[in-house]
């Protein structure tokens, strides 16, 4: 069997979809950064693939930028974990709740 | 893909204010926390500098040529006008931090550097015309964003805020990311221009629609429309009200500038698949908007669901793009809800003096009897919030209403008119509480950088309001070439 791009594209949409339900499902909030990183990478998948297909070397640019941001975004997603860490002894975003309404 | 010297000199700014920024951040290293007031006056100064900047670019005939730096910026009027927009937001925030920021026991420094950071990223994302570019703008922006929120970081409301709007607001990007790879794969093309030229209509497959819907929806987020409003009223609640002043304003200006940029350029052939969707969003932000905010008793979340509602009006714009009143009452509108909605906030800054928080309509009890020109004041931005003539919020929502009447959206324009009554209510709560309520007499203190924020608001607001020509012209030329 050959593996085309539609093989990638699946394996794409099944990371995101894993990712998606997992930051609307998990109550952890490391486990919520985690799926947020794996919506990003499927979403790196889906470039590289189309990239390749299309022999075009936008995509694999694009995927460059994606990674370096989402880095970034889990330089801060760490930060703020310490910072509620500190402040409530737990990781359970269902527990940050002061505000209402 | 040429990339010229002059592309350069077009892009003065947004180079200048990066490194206002960085200076910003380094110098705070070696001043004292009783001395951070010169943050302040340093950070004015440069954003003014920017603004010479931005007159300058203005007035270069190389703005014609096109887009610059091989396709990844435009500077157009559109453009600048959300650039003027944005420095606006920022100067008002800077103005309003003074006294806040001095009083709370953080370094002041990094407060400064990151409204400048995020400005930075809202310039480019008024300018990005590549898929890519104005990703990393958007990104640039938000990321600058979450850590202000939680700049207060030793308070459990401020964490919280930032938790909340890092989680949905990476989860929103992921989303439209995922649009974004979606809209490329099927063509090839990042720059917003080839694509309008890749998607003429004809090709309409799921794949493409998908896309489409995904960037909506993450567009959407970044606006705060109902139903991707549930981050708004707690972010904006436990913020630092000057940073919530902020949010209320400046991302959203630059996301409605993408927004337009991105439905305007790249996809108006497809406007009878996202059209129906805006305008049912629509619908539902300014109804659920309006009447969420009737039920709220802290003035920060009233006005968190009021700026979800004002989010709703500014869509009617985009929806009725291809009329002669669509984009110009975006732009018209945008600059009112700026000045208006600022000025509001600034009084609650205001009223937020060390140990007397503006947090509930009760703190404005009796503000008439204390300080009457306060009053006065938060009077006519609540008018011009409501829509009320002489002020800028009424020019701006009849262009909006016109619009939509315009593009055959008839039934919102009227759903439109009916939200802005109920919002009557809720903001006639607070005058009827300035004026007619007794309450403490406690001499509230004056800071002269806020006071010059709230001056600033209120003579725009008039001033649109009473005599709009001087500005309508201006903002006419504003509505953006199809390059």
């Amino acid at each position: 069997m050959t593996i085309t791009i539609n093989h990638f594209l699946i394996l794409s949409f099944l990371l995101f979809a894993i990712g998606f339900f997992g930051v609307l499902v998990r109550r952890n909030f490391l486990t919520v950064l985690m799926s947020i990183e794996l919506m990003l990478n499927a979403v790196n998948i889906n470039f590289i693939a189309f990239s390749r297909r299309l022999s075009d070397l936008t995509g694999q640019v694009f995927s460059v930028f994606v990674i370096t941001i989402a880095a970034g975004e889990a330089a801060i997603g760490l930060a703020l974990t310490i910072s509620l860490f500190r402040q409530r002894k737990t990781l359970n975003v269902e527990e940050a709740n002061t505000m209402k309404g | 893909m040429k990339v010229q010297a002059t592309d350069w000199l077009l892009l003065s700014p947004e180079l200048f204010l990066t490194a206002a920024g960085m200076i910003l951040l380094a110098s705070s290293v070696f001043v004292g926390k009783a001395k951070e007031e010169l943050f302040g006056f340093l950070s004015v100064l440069m954003l003014g500098i920017t603004g010479v900047l931005l007159v300058f670019v203005s007035t270069m005939p190389e703005r014609a040529h096109g887009p610059i730096l091989g396709g990844m910026f435009v500077v157009d009027n559109f453009a600048l006008f959300f650039k003027f927009l944005v420095l606006l937001a920022m100067v008002l925030t800077v103005l309003a931090s003074v006294r806040f920021v001095g009083e709370a026991p953080y370094p002041g420094g990094e407060y400064y550097a990151l409204v400048v950071f995020s400005g930075v990223g809202m310039f480019f994302m008024a300018s990005g015309s590549n898929l890519i570019s104005i990703y990393v703008a958007l990104e640039l922006m938000a990321l600058a964003s979450y850590v202000l929120a939680g700049y207060f970081k030793g308070e459990i409301k401020s964490t919280e805020a930032a938790l909340k709007y890092f989680i949905l607001g990476a989860f929103s990007s992921a989303v439209l990311l995922y649009g974004l790879s979606l809209v490329y794969g099927l063509g090839g093309k990042m720059g917003l221009a080839d694509l309008a030229r890749l998607y003429t209509g004809t090709q309409r497959t799921n794949a493409i629609a998908l896309g489409i819907l995904m960037i909506l929806a993450g567009l959407l987020f970044k606006i705060a429309a109902v139903p991707f409003h549930l981050w708004t009223p707690d972010v904006y609640e436990g913020s630092p009200t000057p940073v919530t002043a902020f949010f209320s304003v400046g991302p959203k200006v630059a996301a409605y500038a993408i927004f337009a940029r991105i439905f305007y350029v790249a996809f108006p052939k497809f406007q009878a698949d996202w059209g129906l969707i805006v305008a049912l969003v629509a619908a539902a932000t300014m109804i659920w908007g309006n009447l969420a905010a009737l039920l709220q008793t802290n003035v920060k979340r009233m006005f968190a669901y009021s700026s979800i509602a004002h989010a709703g009006y500014a869509l009617l714009g985009v929806l009725g793009f291809q009329t002669k009143f669509g984009m110009w009452g975006v732009l018209v509108y945008l600059l009112a809800y700026t000045l208006m909605n600022f000025g509001a906030f600034a009084l609650i800054i205001f009223l937020e003096a060390k140990g007397y928080a503006a947090e509930s309509v009760s703190d404005f009890d009796g503000l008439a009897k204390r300080n009457m020109p306060a009053a006065v004041v938060m009077l006519l931005f609540l008018l011009s919030l409501a829509g009320i003539p002489p002020t800028a919020g009424f020019i701006g929502k009849y262009y909006l209403f016109t619009a939509a009447m315009d593009a055959g959206y008839a039934w919102l324009a009227i759903i439109a008119v009916l939200a802005s009554a109920v919002s009557l209510f809720y903001y006639f709560r607070i005058a009827a509480a300035m004026f007619f309520t007794d309450g403490v007499s406690a001499k509230i203190p004056v800071s002269y950088a806020l006071t010059a924020a709230v001056i600033i608001c209120a003579v725009g607001t008039l001033v649109i309001g009473v005599a709009p020509e001087s500005v309508l012209d201006v903002l006419h030329r504003c509505v953006p070439s199809k390059y």
